[in-house]
């Protein structure tokens, strides 16, 4: 090959793996997005909450309405104990679900919250929730799951109502995966 | 002194064949001649493949309810259809004509890597097979649409997908390992006094193609090998139980997929650039800004990936901001639809068939670029996403745009690749053929779709049924018009007229100061780019 083809050769294969490494550089840069944006209204991880602290903006009231459903292929049953709260910003709030194995083998599952309106996503936090692991469920085993949220005060003002939807999905067989293989 | 050594040289070097013949040429050629041909039968034998599968369609679609094939079938012909013509028939075929085009348009004896160039080609047909053989595998062929989306790609997909996955990866390195080679020739076997922006435009188009494959096929490559390791590695890509995200999929398949829909169509500018002067007798109208053009939708062309997405939920600041990059894109299109009427406006024209197919590509692509600026309205796309008035969009101007392109572009040299010309009547009587139907074929599908029939769905409600039936009809006729066009080519190459030097009058062009056909190496020897045949 001729010298100048060598070089661009190279410089264009830089190139291209350079691109190759960059759909997979989408994937950290996505989530960044999308906590920043709220895009995809994905909440966020374990909250604190200071009681002493916390300014509750007692003239403002907001509904939260809670919506469950299964992945397809999900035989749980899973429910919202509390459809609907009405809060107040920076106020913590407790609510149940409900969720039942009514096979006859052990199951794990994992819940996956979403919110709407988007901009509300970023203002939902979470003390205390089921969705932070799997759950294992033995057969026909019921268990009540708490939920311990607040929303944070800077909540948009034009939002007055919040929807945060669980799917429950199956992970049997990921967590029978991640188990026999090493963890890194 | 140099005379009598360049005239020995000529006696060796100057118009030998290829060094063998029978199936080894093919098999170990090095010719961007012979390598184009390949690719171009390649991606007619394909046409023909992903043709029939439209036909199935439209047969299924002639009337409501199911008459021919099951749903599960008809899934899987939408997506097959879809991933032919697109990987098989339309990307091959330009890259056939960027070898057969681009060493003789700017005096260069050969591609700049042709060993390389032998492999592009030679990947395909294997991973063409790959992709077709999927059908008779249990559980079926891709059934996802082309668009492969997750979790139907991934959770929900046929054991064949993995193969699928794999004939993906082999065109990507087929098409990078072809846009290599073709930036490589652009850039460095220029005859002296090529400047760049001497190019012929179809040069220019394909140069800035290259980059685009360069850009964004790896990117396809990330996408579907992320899908292997979904599938088969319990990863969790896109898969919400995991904590990954179908939605991410989208973002980056639509990463690749906008600028692969202008790796489509930017050849095919640049193929109407270079008809449309010859037949109108006047030199490209506004050469540089049809360069700058080019370049500036390409550049675009990686910011406007969500308008694909806009019913997924997104904040209003991004429907707003691809909304409006979308819609510039229309400004350096609307630059490219100027320039090509006003290099038709008071010229001496005369209509031979690839004029005509440029012609009907002016007309027929800006329709198609309108119903585009439509969908780009976001609210209004929450009414046209996923219907059919989207597959009479990318119809219009992948059809009578790409493929008219690619049409047109076979009639205006095949002449000079053969020697000989093709029968005008015939050639005729393809394109009248040809442009009524894909009409009838194309246009009905803008009205079915805003009347709200979705998309990939085998049944409809009765209230479609004229209009599918009409568009069945033409769908019928333009497929079987295309054994015309195989016929005419045949025709061609066995028994047309001898051609001259020139074929066309008002040809301007390096390539057509070679004989036809041109020696089995275009230029031994650098030739004089001389004022008329710089850019026509």
């Amino acid at each position: 090959m001729a010298a100048p083809n060598r070089s661009l050769v190279a410089k264009l294969s830089l190139l291209v793996v350079g691109m190759f490494g960059f759909a997979f550089a989408l994937v950290p840069i996505y989530s960044l997005f999308c906590k920043v944006t709220g895009l995809g209204g994905k909440t966020g991880g374990v909250y604190s909450y200071d009681a002493s602290s916390a300014k509750v903006d007692p003239d403002r009231s907001v509904t939260v309405t809670f919506i469950t459903d299964n992945s397809a292929g999900m035989p749980w049953d899973f429910r919202a104990e509390t459809p609907m709260v009405r809060v107040h910003p920076g106020e913590l709030t407790e609510v149940k679900f409900y969720a039942r194995n009514p096979t006859d083998h052990v199951m794990v599952g994992q819940a996956i919250p979403s919110v709407v309106p988007l901009p509300a996503a970023a203002h939902f936090h979470k003390t205390e929730c089921f969705c932070f692991s799997r759950q294992v469920l033995q057969p026909g085993q019921e268990i009540e799951m708490p939920m311990r949220f607040f929303l944070a005060p800077e909540l948009p003002r034009n939002v007055d109502s919040v929807s945060l939807s669980y799917s429950m999905y199956d992970v049997t067989a990921l967590a029978a995966a991640d188990s026999k293989a090493p963890k890194t | 002194m140099s005379t009598v050594i360049e005239s020995h040289h000529d006696d060796h070097g100057h118009d030998h064949g290829p060094p063998t013949y029978g199936l080894t040429r093919w098999l170990f050629t090095t010719n961007h001649k012979d390598i184009g041909t390949l690719y171009l039968w390649f991606s007619f034998v394909m046409f023909l493949v992903g043709g029939a599968m439209a036909l199935v369609i439209r047969a299924e679609l002639f009337q409501p309810g199911l008459q021919f094939v099951r749903p599960e079938f008809f899934n899987q012909m939408t997506a097959m259809h879809g991933l032919i013509m697109v990987f098989g028939v339309i990307m091959p075929s330009m890259v056939g004509l960027a070898n057969w085009q681009v060493p003789m348009m700017i005096g260069a004896p050969d591609m700049a890597l042709p060993r390389l160039n032998n492999l592009s080609f030679w990947i395909l047909p294997f991973a063409g097979s790959l992709l077709v053989s999927t059908l008779f595998m249990d559980g079926g062929g891709p059934n996802f649409g082309w668009t492969f989306y997750a979790p139907l790609s991934t959770t929900y997909a046929p054991p064949s997908t993995t193969y699928f996955i794999f004939a993906i990866h082999l065109l990507g390195a087929s098409s990078i390992m072809g846009s290599i080679n073709i930036i490589a020739t652009i850039l460095n076997l220029r005859a002296p006094g090529m400047t760049l922006m001497k190019m012929p435009l179809f040069v220019w188009t394909w140069l800035i193609t290259a980059f685009l494959l360069l850009a964004a096929m790896p990117v396809l490559a990330g996408a579907v090998t992320m899908m292997l390791f979904d599938i088969h590695f319990h990863t969790s890509f896109f898969n919400a139980a995991g904590g990954g995200d179908p939605v991410m999929f989208q973002h980056v398949f639509w990463f690749f997929g906008h600028p692969e829909v202008y790796i489509l169509i930017l050849p095919a500018f640049g193929v109407v650039s270079q008809i449309l002067p010859t037949f109108a007798r006047k030199p490209l109208f506004g050469y540089a800004s049809m360069v700058y053009a080019v370049a500036s939708i390409a550049f675009l062309s990686f910011l406007v990936w969500a308008h694909h997405m806009f019913t997924v939920g997104m904040p209003l600041a991004g429907q707003l901001f691809f909304m409006y990059s979308t819609m510039l894109i229309a400004i350096p299109t609307g630059v490219k639809v100027f320039n090509w009427v006003s290099t038709m406006w008071r010229g001496a024209m005369t209509f031979e068939t690839p004029m005509l197919f440029a012609i009907a590509f002016v007309v027929l692509f800006t329709i198609g670029g309108f119903s585009g600026l439509m969908l780009a309205i976001t609210p209004a796309d929450y009414q046209y996403q996923d219907t059919y008035f989207v597959v009479a969009h990318f119809h219009y101007v992948l059809v009578p745009g790409a493929l008219f392109g690619i049409i047109g572009a076979v009639y205006y040299w095949l002449p000079k690749w053969c020697g000989r010309m093709y029968d005008e009547t015939l050639g005729k009587i393809h394109f009248w053929l040809s442009f009524v139907s894909v009409n009838v074929l194309f246009f009905p599908q803008h009205f079915l779709g805003l009347a709200g029939m979705p998309r990939r769905i085998p049944d409809y409600s009765i209230q479609f049924t004229d209009y599918n039936m009409l568009s069945s009809i033409g769908a019928f006729v333009f497929g079987f018009s295309q054994l015309l066009f195989l016929f005419v080519v045949l025709k061609a190459i066995r028994s047309g007229a001898k051609a001259t030097d020139r074929v066309w009058e008002g040809a301007h062009g390096l390539e057509w100061t070679l004989p036809s056909p041109p020696p089995y190496h275009s230029f031994t020897h650098p030739p004089k780019v001389t004022e008329a045949e710089a850019h026509s």
